[in-house]
């Protein structure tokens, strides 16, 4: 039972630091990106690349996967999401539906359709004693790394500078703009870190979620359930979301595991029915 | 317009109900294909129900400008009603398990409609797109009754109103999709030159302003999202029937994805969209599949991408010349 539960919160956590990045995109430039898996999925495989073929250490290629992927959502926000961010979310959907059958079938070609593993080091595998629980060592890496994760944001988000721009700019763009935020830049940034995290998630979570071609395909109702569930307007609306979806998910398919996704999918209707703007959101001025 | 008469008014509304000469050829071309490509058969069924397919979307996306991520939901439903009904031979005969599958999902889709309403664009992707999930979750949990992962096999159909027999090649599969699309396609003509129809459009350009002029803005989203799931289902039914086949495949995203490409490519908001996006779709699968078997998607993914960078508006341009021909045929 409490394993189930830390495995649950190990997987939630992952799934935090997987959307986060989403949630905050779509806050900030009312863009629906559903794209957002194929970064998670850069990351991944960039990790499987460095470990398995280059023979670099683990942690330090989950750094690199990091700063990868990063560095590939700022090149693709700035040469190609900047021109859908004025057009209609049919349009988004669309294009970033396209963005994700290219990143599926380019992964296929280069990779090979197979599941990949991550080779973990030794020292990571098995289990340890914590309060008479079993407690896998690489889920409680999981959780340690993702709440540092988690509480890095939210500090950055409330004591910087630039984590006040970035509250400004969701709260009302217009007046933002008015008062000389640069929001063009403050989303250009953001897009990267939110990237850099999904590829960051993606490389942590290889060995928990399986990474084949079909990943961002199979998690992006996923994170869609994260980021409307929580709500867009703040870091632990979705961080809520995300631990509630992970101890969900695992007990769900602990204890039922023939129902599958159905008790998921029938929650998150049911939510979106009860409170069309997620569970958490404060509610809005405008 | 100042000084236009009422009777100038209702001949203005009433212009896009009259046949052109343009749509004439164009179901002339499609009954000739029977005869002139008779090996061509099987892609074109598939064509056939694709193109129905996307005249269902068109009808609340274009039409209604509900967006929907799920709209596949509806075709699997049909599809999976249509192969129940012909494998425990509970209805035998195609056309009227045809209606049946398509009102059994046009009960799903009311059923779901009052979930749809509620919300956001975004909150309809998820909603719609959560209610396919759902039912393919189900479809594969009673795996006793649709075959799960499996497909539901061992459906063996009965002659089309007892006369006509399902071949090998396909040709009475292809006849009987043509002829379901046609009289699908006029009811749908007919439906959106209505006043009824009229009252989607304005629905669609602002929903607050239809309602002040007294349109049941609900009431009215909640028909034709009934309406297009009848469609959805009947097209899931008819590849039930022309394949004698049918699998968990029917409700994937992929196939919802896939269908706002044939709408993107063949034109939002007008029916014959549907239709030519849906040949346009498929010839370009077929051939990129011929090309790069295991890689097509790439090229449809970019095919996708370019069409929204580049801009429906500024393709709707190229396309107008074709539009303004059809349309001086129309005066004549």
């Amino acid at each position: 039972m409490l394993t189930v539960l830390f495995d649950g919160i190990a997987y939630g956590m992952l799934l935090f630091v997987l959307a986060c990045g989403l949630s905050v995109t779509l806050g900030l430039m009312n863009l629906v990106n559903l794209a957002h898996g194929a970064f998670a999925m850069t990351g991944g495989y960039v990790t499987v690349v460095l470990v398995n073929r280059m023979g670099v250490p683990f942690l330090a290629s989950v750094v690199i996967a990091f700063f990868a992927t990063a560095a590939l959502g700022a090149l693709l926000e700035r040469t190609l999401y900047v021109h859908v961010y004025a057009k209609s979310h049919l349009e988004q959907v669309l294009f970033t539906i396209g963005l994700v059958f290219m990143a599926v079938a380019a992964v296929d070609y280069i990779m090979g359709s197979s599941q990949q593993f991550v080779k973990i080091p030794q020292a990571l595998q098995g289990q340890i004693n914590v309060l008479g629980i079993g407690v896998g060592k690489y889920r409680l890496l999981i959780i340690l790394v993702c709440g540092l994760i988690t509480l890095a944001l939210q500090l950055a988000l409330m004591k910087t500078r630039f984590g006040s721009r970035l509250r400004a700019a969701v709260d009302d763009q217009r007046v933002a703009r008015g008062l000389g935020i640069n929001v063009n830049v403050v989303f250009a940034v953001t897009f990267a870190v939110g990237s850099g995290l999904a590829g960051l998630g993606g490389a942590l979570g290889a060995e928990i979620l399986g990474l084949d071609p079909i990943f961002p395909l199979k998690y992006m109702i996923y994170f869609l359930i994260v980021v409307t569930v929580g709500g867009t307007s703040s870091i632990t609306g979705p961080f809520l979301a995300s631990i509630l979806l992970g101890i969900g998910d695992v007990a769900g398919k602990y204890y039922a595991p023939k129902l599958g996704g159905f008790v998921i999918y029938t929650i998150m209707i049911a939510v979106l029915i009860w409170r069309p703007q997620g569970l958490f959101s404060r509610p809005t001025a405008r | 317009m100042p000084g236009m008469l009422a009777s100038d008014v209702a001949q203005r509304l009433a212009r896009p109900s009259r046949w052109t000469p343009l749509e004439i050829v164009f179901w002339l071309v499609a009954l000739a294909s029977i005869w002139l490509l008779p090996n061509k058969h099987l892609i074109l069924t598939e064509i056939a129900i694709l193109a129905l397919f996307a005249l269902s979307l068109d009808l609340i996306l274009g039409y209604a400008g509900i967006i929907s991520l799920g709209h596949a939901a509806f075709f699997g439903f049909g599809g999976y009603a249509a192969g129940l009904m012909a494998k425990h031979a509970l209805v035998t005969e195609p056309v009227l398990a045809l209606v049946l599958a398509g009102l059994a999902a046009a009960m799903l889709g009311f059923a779901t409609s009052f979930l749809v309403l509620r919300g956001s664009d975004l909150t309809r992707l998820m909603v719609t797109l959560g209610v396919s999930l759902v039912l393919r979750e189900i479809a594969n949990r009673y795996s006793d009754l649709t075959g799960g992962a499996d497909g539901l096999q061992g459906i063996t159909m009965a002659p089309v109103l007892g006369m006509f027999k399902f071949d090998l090649f396909g040709h009475t599969a292809y006849v009987y999709s043509l002829v379901v699309l046609f009289l699908l396609f006029v009811v749908a003509r007919r439906i959106v030159n209505s006043p009824f129809g009229l009252s989607l459009r304005s629905i669609k350009g602002n929903a607050l302003r239809a309602s002040a002029i007294g349109i049941p803005v609900d009431r009215r989203s909640i028909a034709i999202y009934t309406v297009a799931a009848f469609y959805a289902g009947v097209s899931g039914a008819l590849l039930t029937q022309t394949t004698a086949f049918t699998s968990l495949d029917v409700f994937s995203f992929d196939r919802s994805a896939d269908l706002l490409l044939v709408l993107i490519i063949g034109g939002v908001g007008y029916l014959y969209g549907g239709l030519i996006g849906a040949v346009v779709f498929k010839l370009m699968q077929d051939w990129l599949a011929n090309i790069t078997p295991q890689y097509w998607q790439f090229w449809l993914g970019l095919v996708l991408v370019v069409i929204v960078l580049v801009g429906r508006e500024r393709m709707g341009r190229w396309g107008a010349p074709i539009r303004a021909l059809g349309g001086r045929f129309a005066k004549r």
